[in-house]
């Protein structure tokens, strides 16, 4: 994977994407190409299919919060390899605060749905037309984004609402406990 | 007697039977919820996050070299591989490299934490499916290493030994000569494994067959590492985008063809014979030299390796340490992954000029694998999916982070 070659696949997308293309971006051989959000399953769609380009393999996609002075706020990283090819590109669709949503990758690889669904729990963002958008890491009954930069790392006072229901069961199973002999 | 039904009479149900989280072969908190048509199993749920601890949160408030025992606690069966690949990310963002002999120290240790990571995955593997006596001879292996491990840096599971730029100590003689004699009594032992259970016809009819993900759903679901390449795609990042001392050694990335669990099990097999020559190679080639870059960052307190704290530069560091607005990283995102014994383990660094990482994304092998359970659980019986789970050798701590 070299530096270069990258770098041509970022000209070429930009040629094809004039509209959708807001900037790309080199560092330490490595390009990041930041797309409009409105675009971006199109971007996907033709990094994947074209033999030549053939970014079978989505290695990873997650989510960003570049923290509120930075307009706009979230972005969604995609990180395309080639099997085939070897060799990598990253995308980035920019999303605003105000309108967190992007469209869901999960037509193209099955596994992004996967990714997605922590993506929209650690940051909020929702994904349009998602199977199962739910949280996955947190309880379903989490309040608040924690991968969010006004999220504090230390928790809030007071406890989680689950927690005490999960006392209260373990209390309650206690009269099918065995009699001590 | 009363009779139990008449015949003609039975009405089909759908059953939906929870398993886990505190399920002995789920290999830690993995909760399955499975949808089931008598035995068959229509539909399945992975739930994960009992083990979730933040550690991407936790890395924005950490130095550099503080994020590393956060790594270590991903995939703990082999804290190595972890640790390297968190250093490859940083030493990767800084623009820095380690010398000769600190590559070569890492990719040993690496390869050393990939064969005691498959001697657990085997010896659990096996207990899932009954083979009992399988355990016992892997962690008596498994236990070498481990020793050699706490030689090195005093820790057996958690070890922390690499460092951003090189490693955090040379490894002495008398433990590299432990370490060949292992490898050359390791390829005996493999076939004590394989005698014991690869013409075993109940370990063959729980494996063949079972579980199966073809190649393009393989690659659509994003897996990586033996679980892929039982499923014939030739995909290992230590020979495509190699890192470290895999340039310069010899060896195989075997595969499978069917998807199997039996393929997905060859594979590890053969990997650890593939391992075990990675370590002699380098053993033979270690050079000499330096264990730590000149040129890497005063990141870590205290001062590692040959490294000497200067006492002008210990008011730097103090500043580094605590994050302050002295821009001390360059600023910029770098994606790096190596191969870790389960997969693909992906760091995503972005760095805003602080001491400490803006976004420290963990992009683990574990956490896609059981995704894609979902996919190949289904269809199957439910006595498989226990086989199948133990195929894809998830380990909690990475897949929740």
């Amino acid at each position: 994977m070299s530096g270069m070659e990258v770098q041509k696949i970022a000209e070429r997308l930009a040629r094809a994407f004039p509209d959708a293309i807001r900037e790309v971006v080199g560092f330490r051989g490595q390009v990041t190409v930041i797309v409009d959000r409105a675009s971006i399953l199109d971007v996907l769609q033709l990094l994947k299919n074209e033999p030549d380009l053939a970014f079978s393999h989505l290695a990873d996609l997650c989510g960003i919060d570049l923290g509120k002075t930075h307009e706009p706020r979230f972005g969604v990283v995609y990180t395309l390899y080639s099997i085939q090819h070897r060799h990598r590109i990253r995308l980035r669709a920019e999303v605003p605060a105000d309108d967190c949503a992007i469209d869901s990758a999960g037509e193209l690889w099955e596994g992004a749905a996967w990714h997605e669904r922590e993506c929209y729990d650690m940051f909020g963002i929702a994904f349009r037309r998602h199977p199962d958008l739910r949280r996955v890491l947190m309880p379903e009954d989490w309040q608040g984004h924690p991968l969010r930069k006004d999220y504090p790392v230390e928790g809030p006072a007071e406890q989680w609402p689950g927690y005490t229901e999960v006392l209260r069961k373990a209390e309650e199973f206690k009269k099918h406990e065995l009699r001590k002999r | 007697m009363e009779p139990v039904g008449v015949a003609g009479t039975e009405t089909r149900k759908e059953l939906t039977l929870n398993m886990g989280p505190q399920h002995p072969a789920t290999h830690g908190v993995l909760r399955l919820t499975l949808d089931l048509d008598g035995e068959t199993v229509i539909r399945c749920t992975p739930h994960v996050g009992y083990l979730h601890r933040g550690i991407e949160k936790l890395a924005e408030t950490r130095t550099y070299q503080g994020v590393m025992p956060l790594t270590d606690r991903l995939d703990y069966v082999a804290s190595v591989a972890n640790n390297v690949g968190y250093c490859l990310a940083v030493e990767r963002l800084f623009g820095i490299e380690a010398p000769d002999r600190a590559k070569y120290l890492r990719t040993i240790a690496f390869e050393m934490s990939r064969i005691s990571s498959h001697l657990l995955w085997l010896a659990t593997h096996a207990l899932d499916i009954g083979a009992m006596t399988v355990f016992l001879y892997c962690f008596r292996e498994r236990e070498w290493l481990l020793d050699i491990f706490e030689t090195i840096c005093g820790a057996r599971l958690t070890v922390s030994y690499p460092r951003i730029g090189g490693v955090l100590q040379d490894m002495e003689p008398a433990v590299l000569e432990s370490l060949e004699a292992f490898t050359r009594m390791f390829p005996e032992k493999i076939l004590e494994y394989e005698t014991l259970i690869d013409k075993n016809r109940i370990w063959l009819q729980r494996t063949q067959g079972v579980g199966v993900i073809s190649a393009k759903d393989a690659v659509r679901w994003g897996l990586t590492g033996p679980t892929l390449r039982g499923s014939g795609v030739s995909y290992d990042l230590r020979r495509d985008v190699p890192y470290d001392a895999y340039d310069r050694v010899q060896f195989e990335v075997p595969i499978g063809n069917k998807g199997d669990v039996y393929d997905r099990y060859r594979c590890r097999m053969e990997e650890l014979r593939q391992s075990n020559r990675i370590i002699q190679q380098c053993i033979a080639a270690l050079p000499e030299g330096d264990i730590l870059a000149s040129d890497a960052p005063e990141l870590d307190m205290p001062i590692s390796g040959k490294k000497e704290l200067v006492p002008e530069m210990s008011l730097g560091n103090a500043s580094l340490a605590f994050g302050d607005r002295v821009s001390v990283a360059p600023k910029g995102e770098i994606y790096s992954a190596v191969e870790v014994p389960k997969g693909e383990l992906g760091f995503y660094l972005m760095s805003d000029g602080t001491g400490n990482p803006c976004r420290m994304r963990v992009r683990s092998p574990s956490y896609v694998h059981a995704g894609a359970l979902a996919k190949m659980c289904e269809g199957g019986f439910i006595a498989d999916v226990i086989a199948v789970i133990g195929s894809i050798d998830i380990v909690m701590g990475e897949c929740d982070r």
